[in-house]
């Protein structure tokens, strides 16, 4: 029971992050590889907030999701506007966001430096609670909540807001989007913004979970939320979510009925059968799109 | 249809690009971890780097006395002071170590002109914490100032290339910091103080057995890096030497953040004790989500848990870790008490390991230089290997027939915030 716990603890927060970059792909067909960036720099931001200026920890996470939509702007500025006339404007966006990734890594060495950086103890209420025989803390469950209020808060936005019926028809079709009256690139920057403060969001909530701030923070969770989206079929939301959780629980029992040495083997291979099955993913529908 | 294959094809030479990746900071890590050695965590706290004042001339009259007295060839008499080169990484990377190894040096250079008899001229370099910098300081220190003898590299990894320097020019070198395997293999002229992790581990797993009464226990390591999956190589054979069971072996990759799927099948395997290899910091992570998830037993760490920083970021979660060292500040012999209050009197902080390490290595090198009552490198050499049985900070000093250290090691536990001598 407690693996169960520990499981769907990790892959709510794979799918958090999972989410905001499913999200670009899904609406403008980008892959924005400075997500881990905006990741980590997330988790930097919430620090500071509540260590250097003392803000309590809701609003700093707030504030958190705030830096990460504003930095959200800037990546679609920097590292896809410019390029957006292009003919290879996929290829061209993936290698200029993957420079920014590492302009921001840069910066936040320089920043932050490069020790490792952690909440102080008393920043969060220490409580837990035993359910079924797993041991639970608050924060957990605090953390869980707001991942599943921020995944239903985005299904609903894209479902039923005007910012969500835009973008859908962004997905659809840009150019047909901009004839019947649609902001096309402010569309692209909301979506940039939307996705990049989930992305702050899941650095800032990874950092609480496991107490733990670094620079690098980004790079291992990049290779993961890459292979959620793909599992959970590129472009959906709820499969991201749905994603991140199979490869949390995976890499836990991985653990528990095989053996440690074995878990990223054993979650990547029943990836890779998963989408031997499915070749859109779980939720995919090839060329129909949820958002 | 078409931007879903460049998506893919993207993503393919994403992940080679994330692997490739992966790789340099591999190999960045191991940099760093061959330092800790028997020594202080990999990671560098910003409060040990604090100013490294010069040692001031009444500060160390005062000790210079006891301090001295156990040295061999105390008659010696030279008339020309020694000339000794001290290579530490004083920027980059490892400076946190080595500015604490220069102030050690600086403080036993002293204490011995103090003295009187033979003195010393020390000529110190900065390696930059890179093997070619520090070649170059090896040579200006034996073509240019043709020093006897050598103390450092800070660093294992620059000590493989600055090593064989001296060794081709038959001048000593003594490693105070340097635990990689292998290093003293590379010549007869190179000699190290610094303890191994093997020698430590096995002294850790006895001195857990007496205490603690251990018979199973779960051990977790990170089973992609060297220094990690070597500790437990070590461990492990420490473990069956004492007829202590293994319950399971959980391991981890280096990166990872979350240990709490291994921690639980650890915990449910009910040990007496959880082993763990780890870097300093996977230590810190591993000690607060084994208290999260109430598993109440000691953690006996390798090389990654020898850090006041490990308390710092552990919290509560870090009492009762033991963990084996070369030496530890609650030491309450009279040559571990006088050496850390001039230390103190002199740089205003508390020493470390590193500094013990390097205010030994300065008073071994007087004492094959007084034993040999010569500033000549090859009769250094030969004085140097014979020392046995050497009163030093670290306790009685020897020299193995590989020129490694030989002497006890201390083990350590963590209480009340603090690193205390195990049943002391």
């Amino acid at each position: 029971m407690q693996q169960v716990v520990n499981g769907v603890f990790l892959g709510a927060i794979y799918g958090l992050f999972a989410m905001g970059y499913t999200l670009v792909f899904g609406v403008l067909d980008l892959l924005n590889l400075a997500h881990s960036a905006v990741f980590m720099l997330g988790a930097f931001v919430g620090w500071e907030l509540v260590v250097a200026l003392g803000w309590p920890l809701w609003l700093a996470v707030v504030g958190a999701i705030a830096a990460g939509a504003l930095l959200g702007i800037l990546i679609e500025r920097f590292a896809f506007a410019p390029l957006r006339q292009r003919p290879d404007t996929h290829f061209a966006g993936l290698i200029s966001s993957i420079a920014l990734a590492i302009v921001l890594g840069a910066i936040a060495l320089g920043l932050f430096g490069p020790n490792t950086r952690r909440f102080p103890p008393d920043t969060f209420p220490e409580g837990r609670f035993e359910f079924a025989g797993a041991s639970i803390s608050v924060l957990q469950v605090v953390i869980l909540v707001v991942c599943l209020v921020l995944m239903l808060g985005l299904q609903w936005l894209v479902r039923s807001s005007r910012l969500g019926k835009a973008m859908r028809a962004v997905a659809e079709d840009p150019r047909a989007a901009r004839l019947m009256g649609v902001n096309v690139s402010g569309v692209t920057m909301a979506t940039f913004a939307l996705s990049s403060a989930l992305g702050a969001a899941a650095g800032v909530l990874f950092a609480l979970a496991f107490n733990s701030i670094q620079t690098e923070m980004g790079l291992a969770i990049e290779l993961k939320g890459l292979a959620v989206i793909v599992v959970g079929g590129m472009g959906s939301i709820r499969g991201a979510m749905l994603g991140g959780l199979v490869l949390g629980l995976t890499e836990v029992f991985a653990i528990v009925w095989i053996s440690s040495s074995w878990r990223d083997a054993v979650a990547f291979g029943l990836l890779f059968l998963i989408l031997l099955v499915r070749p859109n993913g779980l939720l995919g529908r090839g060329s129909v799109r949820e958002v | 249809m078409r931007s879903r294959h460049t998506a893919a094809i993207a993503l393919a030479a994403i992940l080679v690009i994330t692997a490739c990746g992966g790789d340099g900071e591999e190999s960045a890590t191991e940099d760093a971890t061959t330092v800790t050695g028997a020594a202080a965590s990999a990671e560098p706290t910003g409060d040990a780097t604090a100013a490294s004042a010069e040692p001031t001339g009444d500060a160390t009259g005062e000790v210079s006395a006891g301090a001295t007295a156990g040295a061999t060839g105390g008659d010696c008499t030279l008339d020309e002071p020694v000339p000794v080169g001290v290579v530490f990484s004083l920027t980059e990377g490892a400076a946190v170590y080595g500015q604490s190894q220069e102030a050690a040096v600086r403080l036993a250079a002293d204490e011995l002109n103090a003295a009187g008899g033979v003195t010393y001229e020390l000529v110190i370099e900065d390696d930059a914490s890179d093997p070619s910098p520090g070649i170059t300081a090896f040579e200006k220190l034996i073509n240019q100032d043709g020093v006897s003898a050598i103390i450092g590299p800070t660093l294992s990894n620059t000590a493989f290339s600055t090593d064989p320097v001296a060794q081709n020019a038959e001048v000593v070198v003594l490693g105070v910091s340097n635990t990689a395997e292998g290093v003293t293999e590379m010549g007869d002229f190179v000699f190290r103080d610094s303890l191994t992790e093997g020698q430590v581990i096995p002294q850790t797993i006895e001195a857990s057995k007496e205490e603690l009464g251990l018979e199973r226990v779960a051990v977790l390591y990170g089973d992609d890096d060297a220094f990690t999956e070597s500790g437990y190589q070590v461990f492990a054979q420490a473990l069956a030497d004492n007829d202590i069971e293994i319950t399971t072996e959980q391991t981890f990759a280096k990166g990872d953040t979350d240990f709490s799927a291994q921690l639980t099948e650890a915990g449910n395997t009910d040990p007496d004790a959880l082993v763990v290899s780890a870097l300093a910091e996977e230590a810190a992570l591993i000690l607060t989500q084994a208290a999260d998830l109430g598993l109440d037993i000691p953690v006996i760490g390798g090389n990654g848990f020898n850090s006041p920083a490990l308390i710092d970021n552990a919290g509560d979660a870090a009492e009762g870790v033991i963990v084996g060292a070369a030496w530890n500040s609650a030491a309450d012999d009279q040559i571990s008490q006088d050496f850390k209050a001039a230390y103190e009197e002199a740089t205003g902080n508390a020493p470390d390991q590193f500094a013990a390490q390097a205010y030994t290595g300065m008073k071994l090198v007087d004492a094959a230089v007084r034993s040999a009552c010569s500033s000549d490198p090859t009769a250094i050499r030969d004085a140097m290997a014979g020392l046995s049985g050497m009163p030093t900070a670290l306790g009685e000093f020897s020299f193995t027939e590989s020129r490694d250290a030989d002497h006890p090691a201390v083990v350590q536990v963590v209480e009340g915030g603090e690193f205390t001598v195990l049943g002391g």
